[in-house]
């Protein structure tokens, strides 16, 4: 197992930021999440913990009296952690329709990098992603791991609205709209799936650390699923891995 | 119950804000000053994060349709009831039939309206505090009902000294941010000793300055941020966020504001002038 040094930086009264080195990677995002999840488990005074590609936010639920003593106790628990076994990632099979009704910009995507639609399809949904990060909008999932072939620069005027649903790529990023907003990303399909849903105690039902996998389905199941989901019918597909 | 005559510019309903969702990307939300809200539930001998009333710049009227008790804190607007001026920071009677309106306002930017009991609204993810997308509406609109909880104490005295009515500072207390340390020599100065001020841009998710910093620094990769948070983007724009601020950014985090800090900010205005009181946090 990999360790890193990390900085610990306090950033208001009650909350302590700890950064990893600064960069897209799924290992570090990997040890941030381990992290983040031995310190749900047995920390103290914690309202909530927040991450991020290669940062942790702490916030307690008091003022932070003695920084120096809980950065010692972070960095002891840091380096204690190799005794943990991996706790199971979840990976979600989440339907992606992306024939052109929807897939509004995959003429642009096609173009620039110089693939067939059929193409982008397919390098699209065989990528399993990592959701590094959940924000922007309530429920929107960075995902990485974007297939190189695929990049394609935001656009330059972005959207006023992007359709709820839209599965859209942003750079080396891919990602899902989970409500109508304005948006910058390159759309190349839709989802059915509700990606965010606030009458539950959990509105989402993944979360950073998780993988993400899409698969292509026909505008008639794409139909169906909406349906189903309208009346709490479709069950979103999951796997357990233990890497 | 409560009747929106007028719902002024920009009145919400607000409490402390949404706790333990931030990781999903939900804004954190809330009354905007925090302490003059506090005052307010204090006076009636509320919970301190009971629902309350924020507007913004202009008042709004409101029929009582029962008799309730109520106190008026935070900017000066020129509260009255029926056409009555009233004393904000006390508690003030009121009966079935009643008017609340406001004139002109003094100083100051966010008034707060405290209800014996609380408003009882739409609770999602545990806060009543409006949001776009996540409450129904996200400020009250003319005609709402106005529901209020049933008090469960009679209020308790409060001692009329222990009231730190609202005082506003020019200083902004805050801490050095994340990057800080990036920052030239020459821009540290400037955040240490220039005055700012605030640009015509500005609402519950952030205020934006009018004065640039030429930015030696690049974008970070996305990472945490919060109400207070003040970023520095790549043209040299400085951004203040506020409680409704989103959760992430990818700009570098120069300063973060103390929530007192947050709380002396959510009563300036377009042009109003501040200074950064830069603190090591002890």
């Amino acid at each position: 197992m990999n360790s890193y040094n990390l900085k610990y930086f306090q950033y208001n009264d009650n909350s302590l930021l700890i950064s990893w080195p600064e960069r897209i990677d799924e290992n570090i995002n990997n040890d941030v999440n381990e992290f983040k999840k031995r310190l749900e488990t047995g920390f103290k005074y914690i309202l909530e913990i927040r991450s991020s590609y290669c940062s942790l936010l702490l916030i307690f639920n008091k003022k932070i009296n003695n920084i120096n003593k809980l950065i010692e106790k972070l960095k002891n628990l840091y380096l204690s952690r190799k005794s943990l076994s991996k706790y199971d990632r979840i990976l979600w099979n989440i339907p992606v329709c992306y024939e052109n009704s929807f897939a509004l910009d995959i003429d642009i995507i096609s173009k620039q990098n110089k693939i067939s639609k059929e193409d982008i399809i397919v390098r699209h949904s065989k990528t399993i992603y990592s959701i590094y990060l959940i924000g922007f909008l309530p429920g929107f999932m960075y995902l990485g791991g974007l297939d190189n072939a695929l990049h394609t620069p935001r656009k330059e005027e972005p959207r006023l609205r992007v359709p709820k649903g839209s599965v859209a790529i942003g750079g080396e990023q891919t990602g899902i709209y989970p409500q109508q907003s304005p948006g910058g990303w390159n759309i190349l399909g839709n989802t059915p799936i509700n990606l965010f849903d606030k009458s539950k105690d959990i509105p989402c039902f993944a979360k950073p650390g998780d993988k993400v996998k899409f698969f292509q389905v026909s505008e008639d199941q794409y139909k169906l699923i909406e349906k189903e989901m309208e009346f709490g019918l479709y069950e979103l597909n999951k796997e357990v891995l233990n890497d | 119950m409560i009747k929106v005559i007028d719902p002024g510019f920009y009145t919400s309903i607000q409490d402390k804000g949404r706790f333990g969702f931030q990781n999903y990307g939900i804004p954190v939300s809330g009354c905007m000053d925090e302490n003059s809200a506090e005052i307010a539930n204090q006076i009636l001998g509320n919970l301190t994060s009971s629902a309350l009333l924020e507007l913004t710049m202009t008042g709004c009227s409101l029929e009582f349709e029962k008799d309730t008790i109520i106190a008026v804190t935070g900017s000066d607007m020129n509260a009255k009831l029926n056409s009555f001026s009233i004393q904000m920071y006390n508690k003030i009677d009121v009966k079935e039939g009643d008017l609340l309106s406001f004139g002109r306002f003094e100083y100051g930017f966010r008034t707060y309206i405290a209800f014996q009991g609380g408003i009882k609204s739409e609770k999602v993810m545990k806060s009543r505090s409006m949001y776009n997308g996540i409450t129904k509406s996200f400020k009250i609109q003319k005609n709402d009902q106005i529901i209020l909880n049933n008090s469960v104490n009679e209020s308790r005295s409060i001692n009329q000294e222990k009231i730190k009515k609202l005082v506003i500072f020019d200083h902004i207390d805050c801490y050095k941010g994340p990057e800080f340390h990036k920052l030239s020599k020459e821009n540290k100065e400037i955040l240490l000793k220039k005055e700012f001020s605030i640009s015509n841009n500005h609402n519950r998710m952030g205020y934006i300055l009018e004065q640039n910093l030429k930015n030696n620094i690049n974008p970070i990769l996305t990472s945490h941020v919060m109400p207070g948070t003040v970023q520095l983007t790549p043209g040299g724009k400085i951004i203040i966020l506020m409680r409704d601020c989103q959760t992430t950014g990818g700009y570098p985090r120069i300063l973060q504001l103390t929530n007192n800090g947050i709380n002396m900010l959510s009563q300036k205005m377009t042009n109003s002038v501040i200074k950064f009181n830069i603190k090591e946090i002890s």
